[in-house]
């Protein structure tokens, strides 16, 4: 009981606020990794899959407000892992507790400290979610108080650091995310070292490693830093190419469209969020930013061929805009909360991309079959 | 896209509350009702439940007052002809009817198509091979079990399974009855034995244990497309071996990752593809070893359940109005999420709080029961709180409760770790806000941690000995409220529309409360005068789904009259807690702290606290004390009626007679009253709930036991010894008062004579054995007593006949127990007037002020959870034990009585053996009836004194020993079934005899009917006599009897 009654005493001390960059400003304690920080807040409405949101590098660049109050519950593990590291830029919660799961091998708090993430708990996130739903997404700056960097900035100046930082939008966030250089990725579990099965590249912009293992199920895997020239690519004599998801704003990433350019027709290609966006982009389509994003494990998508719908996992700011779609598109996915492209397919040349996730983690499965799809595409 | 091939479908209802199907089906059903008459489709009911919401007149096209039972459900669709038959909305009574009619071709017969499920699909969930069968298909992990029908082959099973304990779970039956965990061989034979004979296929199930394990429950979707979707994740807390029924739940999953939890959803759809539900909602149970994660598939219920109800509450999303919308071809894309109205209800919802569940017990009432928890379902009730987080919810949970140990029942070291360390945190919590020692030297911040963390005004003040009121003065003082947060479907993604809402202090902005903060979006200023209406709280026995009933009506009528309706209650079973029952629905506690909040923040007209029963009564004079305006009659006057002195003076100065009694602290004050006023004597503890306590005493040496043992209960409180009216006629009266104009809704003669609780007893309307003069003079004392409590709204006078004299019992002025039953039998919306008095209206502008003449017979009967508890006693005292109440009308009053014990589920053989033991003072009487049944060609059995009585009038009988006397004696008649009905008086007052006790309880778990009282068997002989199979069967809806009555 005294240790109980030392960490609430020690609760107190260790103050934090989040400042939005309109003044508005969301009070807490701090934990993880104690420092200051600035990025944009989005909020996400899943109510299990956190681990797999920290290792998620689409989320680079930005706060993370979980809608889901009880975080820490089942702590963290070594096999729910997106990608290498942790890339967001701080975890805004309302409840940090202890974890309880077989799998657990460290809390929620050890783990953001050794990544040297910061976050806050005890915010009124139903609160900064709806504002945000109400204002948009929007910078903020994350102050630690009296520890952290040792140095005290009122809110008003949290506030205006949080609106001096640069943002996303125009930024080339899968610059800083993607891989140095080319590997070969491999599945523990399967054997991806037979010549006979297909080759996939994947262009790694912030790439999810389910994707990847989903593509070892029927391809070897090569993954490619964001940069590789297309002509790169074809010397490799890839079977099929796959278009990564990764942060911030696709039309910033103008090399990844020329490449997607150049590869178009000549190989059998899919692309999943942000490789969407480049492929819609790269087919003539353009992409704007929605008022506060998709994030969740819950958007209904309409396949528009089978009529069927899936639950699906949606994690981004920008969409491709329907009145820009060019004649050589097909919409084929919508989202039937607010009839955004939720995917499309070329009509000229083999190639298809969905705005979701359907690797999920977290999020549901029903999505999967699009990578027997890209399957029987690259078999052809 | 909805089918035209269908104009009419047919809805089973789920009969009387029993435990393991509560209010929950009312609910389901009412939604499924206005679900499918708003698609235009002919909705015919069926259910003998009058308390229900579902069977207003209002709600379906042609309702049917029946039971439900093959012959009346064939005589139904005969009569109505419907296209389809809905069967998953009425639990599993309904489920087990539609399989009946199926498998007696009477669906086909009638050309009857099974919508929502069909025949086949509910026999693979339910065939435990099938089931199993299936499983192993989709290669899902199972326990080790196997089925038997008869013990041999239970032992084999055993023994193949090869460790203690091992689970038994009969086939076909209701909340889990007859099954149980054996450790030994010894409680392995009872149990198989007692499985076998609940179950109504001869089966049951033995498997290896999956005691300790986690348990979770996934609530599923689906349409015809293929479509589905999760819309609720429940954890239970206690973990397998407790009945989920019975567990702490909470909402969603709170202990496994998502890459868990996604396998698990995957695997729940699986299932009900598998199973072959096309459309609607179903339950799937899985356990998940805490160190392994090895998951292993329970059940799936085929149909929309009692966790269906709570998920629905939990997340907003109607499950049964969207079962019944997708029954008729809808598919999930083509229907609108209510909550949003933006959204398509294609979609898993997503909660940014949590919600909790806990069980409400009886076991108070059921002394020789035994009190631990298995897999056989015991809890009454349930209480939900949301909260934004689990501690929060836990304790708004608890409080919801109204019991003073909540978790004695639970074994919180078998929780997860995760629950143990909150709860324990809580627990500290509570020492350390303690070890301040005083409530105003904590400081601000960390009373305000206290309150986020669900600590309530009255548990603070109780750590201090100080009272909720000074604490919730001081908190006033600090400025410290709760905000609301909406249930919303999606988190704050979307904007709701629909309000409904809970409130929470977890929001630690600035380090206090934070009033209006988290939800800015919905508190909008209404122009229409508001009225609060506070329901019951979790079910009991003695305060159930009729004051459920009272509230919803209420809520409708004001609606209807322009007023913004704002219900308050914490039961996730009912009616009046689905969102679209009122204008604004508030999930919380009804606690003076909770109410108090949402009377402020909404600045409420004014709050009805008379519609739900004790609880809200309870609080009326604390909420009228905290600047509450409370409508109808005043909280004062409720009062008075409880007062003795007061209500003495009362009946003294209407010139009505009362019992004579007296008030006694001790064993020796009891004695010596009990001296004066002569026995038999009615001993009761002041201030109680549904005649807990109660008793009746013939003999000084009962009443010393009595007494000490009521003294207990009563904590303090006197003991209330009345003179007992012995072989009295109970009436119970309910009328409406506007303040003015008084009308009588009915007068209710008590089958059973005085002695039986009122809630237990069967009666009729109107009065089959009262001559006029007396019914007038309970008219006149009726509006005398509503005009001296200045009733405004509705009262309940209990009185008593007794050698062509009234005698006065009790009045209060409150909706009691019989309004609902007495509005559907005058069809009039009882409580919905009593409601619109209340907000000012008068009843000559409502246009009720003639008592109605009914030219039928309307019998209410009382339902008991004995199959449950076996062993417990099943007379019927002054303590109340009945669960649900069933209705039978018919134009002759003892076909109705007859009917009733149908619809009651121990319908009287028409032909066949009964066994006779009745007590010596009923010898005379019986005899007149056992010499009917005799000329009906009924065989008689008899215990030995009442054979001879018998035989001195002529009518034969075979002598059978009483249990303790030898065999073969009264048990084995009952094991072999060689008798169809028994028929068992015995002395009041007496420690019911062991052998009486052995007697009807075995009978009960065999389903023979057990008639206790000679005024029963009087009107079961008098019904069987008259009847005739074509007019047994007659049918008749309410709207049809509604018509012609006006």
């Amino acid at each position: 009981m005294t240790a109980l009654i030392e960490k609430w005493q020690k609760e107190r001390e260790k103050k934090a606020f989040l400042a939005l960059e309109d003044g508005t400003i969301f009070h807490g304690v701090a934990f993880g990794y104690l420092k200051d920080a600035v990025g944009e807040v989005v909020f996400n409405t899943g109510m299990a899959g956190y681990q797999e949101i920290l290792t998620d590098p689409s989320y680079a660049g930005q706060f993370v407000t979980l809608t889901y109050p009880e975080i820490g519950n089942y702590g963290v593990n070594e096999e729910d892992v997106e990608s290498r590291s942790l890339f967001l830029n701080g975890l805004v919660i309302h409840d940090l507790t202890e974890p309880s799961n077989y799998r657990s091998t460290m809390s929620l708090d050890e783990y953001l400290k050794k990544a040297k993430k910061p976050g806050i708990y005890g915010v009124d996130t139903r609160a900064l979610t709806i504002h945000l739903r109400d204002h948009g997404n929007m910078k903020a700056y994350l102050h630690v108080e009296g520890q952290g960097q040792g140095e005290e900035i009122s809110e008003d100046e949290a506030v205006r650091r949080a609106k001096a930082w640069e943002g996303l939008d125009g930024q080339d966030y899968a610059a800083k995310v993607t891989c140095s250089e080319s590997y070969e990725f491999h599945h523990s579990s399967l054997n991806t070292h037979t010549s006979t099965l297909p080759l996939v590249v994947a262009y790694d912009f912030g790439v999810k490693t389910n994707i990847l293992r989903n593509l070892t199920e029927f391809a070897r895997v090569t993954v490619v830093p964001a940069k590789t020239s297309a002509a790169e690519v074809l010397a490799m004599k890839p079977d099929g190419v796959f278009l990564s998801n990764g942060p911030a704003d696709p039309a910033a990433v103008t090399y990844a469209i020329e490449n997607i350019k150049a590869l178009l027709g000549k190989v059998p290609m899919m692309g999943i969020c942000l490789g969407h966006q480049l492929l819609s982009i790269a087919s003539g389509a353009k992409t704007g930013r929605l008022k506060f994003g998709h994030h969740g494990c819950n958007h209904p998508v309409k396949n528009l061929k089978t009529g069927a719908v899936e639950i699906t996992s949606q994690n981004h700011n920008f969409a491709v805009l329907p009145e820009t779609v060019p004649e050589c598109l097909e919409v084929t996915h919508i989202n039937l909360n607010d009839g955004s492209i939720e995917g499309v397919r070329h009509k000229e040349y083999p190639a298809f991309s969905v705005q979701y996730h359907p690797e999920s983690c977290p999020g549901p499965h029903d999505s999967k079959y699009l990578f027997d799809q890209f399957k029987e595409m690259i078999s052809k | 896209m909805k089918r035209s091939d269908i104009k009419s479908v047919m809805l089973i209802g789920a009969g009387p509350i029993v435990i393991g199907q509560g209010c929950e089906f009312d609910y389901s059903g009412c939604q499924a009702i206005k679900a499918l008459k708003g698609e235009g489709y002919r909705v015919i009911l069926v259910n003998p439940n009058p308390a229900t919401i579902m069977t207003d007149p209002e709600m379906a096209d042609a309702t049917y007052i029946e039971p439900i039972s093959l012959e009346y459900l064939t005589a139904i669709i005969e009569k109505e002809r419907p296209d389809a038959l809905l069967p998953t909305l009425g639990g599993q009574t309904a489920l087990n009817a539609a399989m009946d009619l199926a498998r007696n071709g009477v669906l086909e017969k009638y050309n009857v198509e099974m919508i929502g499920a069909n025949a086949d699909a509910i026999d693979k969930a339910e065939d435990r091979n099938r089931f199993k069968e299936a499983m192993i298909k989709l290669g899902l992990d199972l326990p080790r079990s196997k089925s038997a029908h008869s013990m041999e082959e239970a032992i084999q099973v055993r023994n193949e399974i090869g460790s203690w304990p091992v689970i038994i779970r009969p086939g076909f039956t209701l909340g889990g009855t007859g099954g149980g965990i054996a450790h030994n061989e010894d409680e392995f034979a009872a149990i198989v034995r007692r499985g076998l004979d609940a179950s109504l296929n001869t089966e049951v199930l033995i498997e290896e244990s999956l005691i300790g394990w986690k348990e979770y429950e996934m609530e599923v979707m689906r349409d015809k497309a293929g479509n589905a979707v999760i819309v609720c994740s429940i954890e239970n807390l206690d973990p397998m071996g407790v009945h989920t029924g019975d567990s702490i739940t909470v909402a969603p999953i709170q202990t496994l990752t998502d890459r868990e939890y996604q396998a698990m959803r995957d695997d729940s759809i699986a299932v009900l593809k598998e199973i072959g539900i096309e459309t609607g909602g179903s339950n799937v149970q899985w356990a998940v070893h805490p160190e392994t994660g090895r998951r292993i598939i329970i059940e799936m219920n085929p149909r929309v359940s009692r966790s269906s109800a709570l998920a629905s509450k939990a997340t907003g999303f109607p499950i049964a109005k969207i079962a019944a919308l997708l029954a008729v071809g809808y598919t999930l894309d083509e229907l609108r999420n209510d909550i949003t109205r933006e959204t398509p209800s294609c979609f898993e919802p997503a909660l940014d709080y949590v919600v909790v569940k806990v069980p409400r017990f009886t076991f108070e009432k059921f002394p020789m029961a035994e009190k631990k928890l298995g897999t056989q379902m015991k809890s009454v009730g349930e209480a939900m709180a949301i909260g934004r987080t689990f501690k929060e919810a836990y304790r708004k949970a608890l409080r919801s409760l109204e019991v003073s140990n909540p978790l004695d029942l639970h074994d919180i070291s078998s929780f997860d770790p995760w629950f143990k360390r909150e709860i324990a945190e809580m627990d500290a919590f509570e020492k350390y806000l303690k070890s301040f020692g005083s409530l105003k030297a904590i400081p601000t911040d960390v009373f305000a941690q206290a309150k986020t963390m669900g600590f309530g005004d009255k548990e603070i003040g109780k750590l201090f000995e100080i009272s909720e009121v000074d604490v919730r003065t001081y908190r006033y003082e600090l400025g410290i409220h709760p905000s609301f947060g909406a249930v919303d479907t999606c988190a704050g993604e979307f904007k709701a529309i629909t309000p409904y809402y809970y409130s929470t202090n977890a929001c630690r902005e600035e380090g206090v409360g934070c009033r209006g903060r988290c939800t800015k979006e919905d508190s909008i200023p209404a122009s229409k005068k508001k009225i609060m209406i506070l329901g019951g709280g979790p079910n009991r026995i003695g305060q159930g789904i009729e004051f459920d009933y009272c509230c919803c009506q209420a809520a409708f009528a004001l609606k209807k009259r322009g007023f913004e309706v704002i219900m308050v209650n914490s039961n996730p079973e009912t009616v009046s807690t689905d969102y679209d029952t009122s204008d604004k629905l508030y999930f919380e506690p009804l606690t003076l702290e909770d109410v108090m909040e949402i009377y402020e923040r909404e600045k409420a007209d004014g709050v009805i606290v008379q519609f739900g029963g004790q609880t809200p009564l309870n609080l009326a004079m604390k909420l009228k004390a905290a600047g509450a305006n409370v409508i109808g009659t005043s909280p004062e006057d409720i009062d008075l009626a409880e007062d003795r002195d007061f209500f003495k003076r009362l009946v003294e100065e209407v010139g009505i007679n009362e019992p004579p009694s007296g008030i006694a602290h001790s064993v020796e004050d009891a004695v010596k009253i009990a001296e004066e006023i002569g026995y038999p004597v009615l001993v009761r503890p002041s201030f109680v709930l549904g005649g807990r306590g109660m008793a009746i005493v013939y003999k000084e040496k009962y009443l010393r036991s009595f007494v000490e043992e009521a003294v207990k209960v009563a904590e303090g409180k006197p003991i209330l010894i009345d003179k007992f009216l012995e072989h009295a006629i109970e009436l119970d009266v309910d009328v409406v008062s506007d303040g003015e104009t008084t009308v009588v809704g009915a007068i209710l003669e008590h089958i059973e004579p005085a002695g039986c609780h009122s809630g237990d007893s069967a009666s009729v309307t109107p009065p089959i054995s009262l001559s006029e003069k007396i019914i007038d003079e309970v008219r006149a004392y009726a509006h005398e007593f509503a005009k001296r409590l200045n009733v405004c709204g509705l009262m309940n006078l209990q009185l008593a006949v007794k050698d062509n004299e009234l005698w006065m019992i009790e009045v209060n002025p409150r909706a009691s127990r019989t309004v609902p039953f007495v509005a559907k039998a005058i069809g009039e919306p009882l409580p919905g007037i009593a409601a619109r008095c209340m907000a000012g209206e008068k009843l000559k502008d409502i246009g009720f002020t003639e008592e109605k003449k009914l030219t039928y017979s309307c019998v209410k009967e009382a339902v008991f959870p004995f199959a449950k508890f076996p062993g417990v006693d099943i007379t019927l005292t002054p303590e109340m034990k009945s669960t649900g109440e069933v209705m039978a009308i018919h134009d002759s009053e003892h076909i109705a009585y007859v009917k009733s014990q149908i619809a009651a589920g121990s319908p009287l053989p028409l032909k066949g053996s009964v066994f006779l033991a009745i007590r010596d003072e009923d010898k005379k009487e019986a005899v007149k009836y056992a010499k009917e049944l005799d000329k009906l060609g009924f065989t008689i059995y008899a215990t030995r004194g009442t054979s001879t009585a018998l035989w001195n009038e002529g009518v034969k009988s075979r002598a059978i020993y009483r249990v303790s006397e030898g065999r073969p004696n009264a048990l084995d008649l009952i094991r072999s079934r060689t008798v169809s009905w028994i028929v068992n008086t015995n002395e009041y007052g007496a420690q019911a005899a062991v052998d009486d006790i052995r007697i009807r309880s075995s009978a009960v778990v065999a389903g023979i009917p057990v008639t206790t009282t000679l005024a029963g068997f009087e009107s079961a002989v008098q019904g069987l006599a008259e009847e005739n199979a074509a007019k047994l069967y007659q049918v008749v809806s309410l709207q049809e009897r509604n018509l012609a009555s006006r």
